[in-house]
């Protein structure tokens, strides 16, 4: 199955169809614990067989907008639509969602066996039929062998398996994931993101991860929303998050990137159509082609990925592109990629990463070397928030 | 060295103060005179005496009926003051409720006793087996609330929404999860009621009426006429329930360590 699963996931678009129905639809909720306000306004769309990610730093409210679907918290206001039903006041054991807890929760007094079957008991299926599905659910996860094990007699990797095959007993509507993967060390969650990619393929389902890990809701997500103190900062496909942040907080949450603030001083176009727009920051001038959105003299910042920015010890010939000038000041070495940190001449920083394609131990630029550092007009970013 | 004697000393000396006593009336219980501090020999014979003691064997009947229905009754009541009191965060009325649970527990018992004699004489009730057991049942519950809440403090509550989620409506989450977890708590404060119970004079023989002499008001009052080697033995038939109860007790606490241990060897094999 892994192998069709990109050109399927890249077909899967149903938030650009404007007749697509959503499956879960969050409407104007705002959820308040005393004075504090958790989640403020917030209005989401979820579409069905979607892979989303709720991703943001911890506080940000993304736990609680999932628990509100769980059916643990009730909105304070606003509400929560699922398949176009308003399920405010449904207690969490008669909402067809399942969640795997961050911290598993696990029943220690019972089986591998007897957890998975947990669910499919309250639903009183005939015995059979339990154990049938048991099994399945233990062949899903690679567990077949562990099934009369308690919980403290699993490793960490095991016992998050478990917690996904007891979620998943069940064929709930809806996954909640709530940081699924946080306990388990690198390699083995890197694994993972793939398995949950593909059981959630296989198996047809909607999957809702909260996450504060930025790469692993890159790497699982059809669509991530951005949270930020209750808000949304943003809703896209992971690409269109890296590539097109909506503001300098996205910018900066996901992925590295370099930002100067700065004012806009000539547009080529109208507001809204495409054109060249050049700002001046404090000095530097930088060109950057793409849609407009500031006018003259707008405060805006200029953000460009350090992947995107080419060091050489030469000035460019191209007077087209963007051009700095610095020394270089530190260089992380990361094996696929080095990233060079630049002093610019008027003292501030500037980073360009570089794939290592060479197996060179020896790099043609290092600490102290002058060096240009530029990008092409469509590389840079405006962002206005 | 000489630290490690001094030790010793101490040690002896602290032991001895504390059982002496009690291993002079075993050895007392044993004996075949008449005169408790006159040894005349050894004789098991004061143990048949007990046995045709229709007196005493009615209180240690009255004594174990009293001590099963309180502490159960104590363990139902002070398990669900304990969830009120962990659970439902804050409720009108909570601190006068946490107060009023732990009220008996520094209330002196002789208040204690009073003041229930005071409530059964008000509201006409007959006093005899069943005012003791609501006696001790009150002043019971306190101990297994106590317990039993030290122990929810550190319950994962995620298990119990685990449950409401996979459909398990509340009442049967708490008695598939809840329960068995904090069973060994409960079991724990349902001994700690029985114990009470068990050796309680001051309460029950306020609240006590004709024909229910629990085993304590029966001691004490053949004590008055002078002790006799009956007491002995009987004594230190409880004092051997007790050490038996409190051997289980331990070698559980044993076996759950080295359960754990196996536990976590498993952890890291696969099965072959």
């Amino acid at each position: 199955m892994a192998k069709t699963l990109g050109p399927v996931k890249r077909k899967f678009s149903p938030w650009t169809d404007p007749s697509a129905v959503p499956f879960i639809r969050f409407e104007n909720i705002t959820k308040r614990f005393g004075t504090f306000t958790a989640v403020d306004n917030l209005t989401l769309d979820i579409y069905e067989r979607e892979f989303f990610s709720l991703l943001g730093p911890s506080g940000c409210g993304k736990t609680t907008l999932m628990r509100m679907l769980a059916g643990f918290e009730e909105p304070t206001e606003g509400r929560i639509l699922l398949q176009g039903k308003d399920i405010r006041g449904v207690p969490p054991y008669r909402r067809p969602t399942n969640m795997m807890f961050q911290s598993y929760a696990l029943f220690p007094h019972m089986t591998v066996e007897k957890n998975v079957a947990f669910g499919l008991e309250q639903d009183k299926l005939p015995k059979g039929e339990i154990a049938a599905r048991v099994e399945e659910m233990l062949k899903l996860v690679k567990l077949e062998d562990f099934a009369r094990r308690k919980p403290n007699q699993l490793s960490g990797g095991q016992r998050q398996r478990v917690a996904l095959a007891r979620s998943l007993a069940k064929r709930p509507q809806v996954l909640l994931l709530d940081e699924p993967l946080g306990a388990l060390d690198k390699k083995l969650r890197e694994e993972t993101q793939f398995e949950l990619m593909d059981i959630q393929t296989n198996l047809g389902l909607t999957f809702l991860i909260v996450t504060h890990d930025q790469e692993e809701a890159m790497t699982v997500s059809d669509r991530i929303a951005v949270m930020d103190k209750g808000v949304i900062v943003q809703v896209a496909t992971p690409a269109e998050i890296y590539e097109a942040p909506n503001s300098r907080y996205v910018a900066d949450f996901i992925g590295d990137i370099n930002i100067m603030e700065g004012t806009v001083a000539a547009t080529q176009s109208a507001l809204g159509a495409h054109g060249t727009i050049r700002i001046e920051c404090d000095g530097v001038s930088v060109s950057v082609d793409q849609e407009c959105q500031a006018a003259v003299g707008d405060k805006v910042a200029f953000a460009v990925r350090p992947e995107k920015v080419r060091i050489s010890p030469d000035k460019p010939v191209d007077s087209a592109v963007n051009a700095v000038h610095g020394e270089v000041w530190d260089i992380g070495y990361l094996g696929d990629f080095s990233v060079f940190i630049v002093k610019l001449d008027d003292g501030r920083v500037m980073r360009a990463a570089q794939a290592n394609v060479s197996r060179l131990v020896d790099r043609p630029i290092t600490f102290g070397d002058m060096v240009w550092l530029t990008w092409p007009l469509d590389a840079g970013l405006v962002l206005t928030r | 060295m000489k630290s490690s004697r001094f030790d010793a000393t101490v040690l002896t000396l602290g032991f001895a103060f504390l059982y002496i006593p009690i291993v002079i009336l075993i050895i007392y219980s044993f004996n075949a005179s008449r005169l408790v501090t006159v040894w005349g020999g050894f004789s098991l014979h004061w143990y048949q005496t007990m046995w045709s003691n229709q007196g005493l064997m009615d209180a240690a009947w009255v004594t174990a009926r009293v001590g099963l229905l309180s502490a159960t009754l104590g363990t139902v009541l002070g398990t669900m003051a304990a969830m009120a009191l962990v659970r439902y965060g804050r409720f009108p009325g909570r601190m006068l409720f946490s107060g009023m649970i732990y009220a008996p527990l520094v209330m002196p018992e002789v208040i204690t006793g009073l003041s229930m004699l005071l409530l059964f004489v008000a509201l006409g009730v007959d006093r005899g087996f069943w005012t003791v057991v609501v006696a001790h049942t009150t002043f019971t519950m306190c101990y297994v609330a106590i317990v039993v809440q030290s122990r929810l403090l550190t319950f994962d509550r995620s298990l119990e929404e685990a449950a409401l989620d996979l459909g398990c409506p509340p009442v049967k989450t708490f008695f598939r999860i809840t329960l068995p977890l904090i069973f060994p708590a409960v079991i724990a404060g349902w001994m700690l009621a029985f114990t009470l119970s068990l050796d309680d004079l001051v309460i029950a023989s306020f609240t006590t009426g004709p024909g229910a002499t629990t085993l304590p008001i029966k001691i004490y009052s053949q004590v008055r006429l002078g002790v006799t080697p009956e007491i002995n033995a009987i004594c230190t038939i409880l004092i051997g329930l007790v050490t038996i109860g409190v051997i289980i007790a331990s070698l559980n606490t044993k076996r759950a360590e080295l359960r754990r241990v196996h536990d976590e060897h498993m952890a890291l094999r696969t099965p072959s």
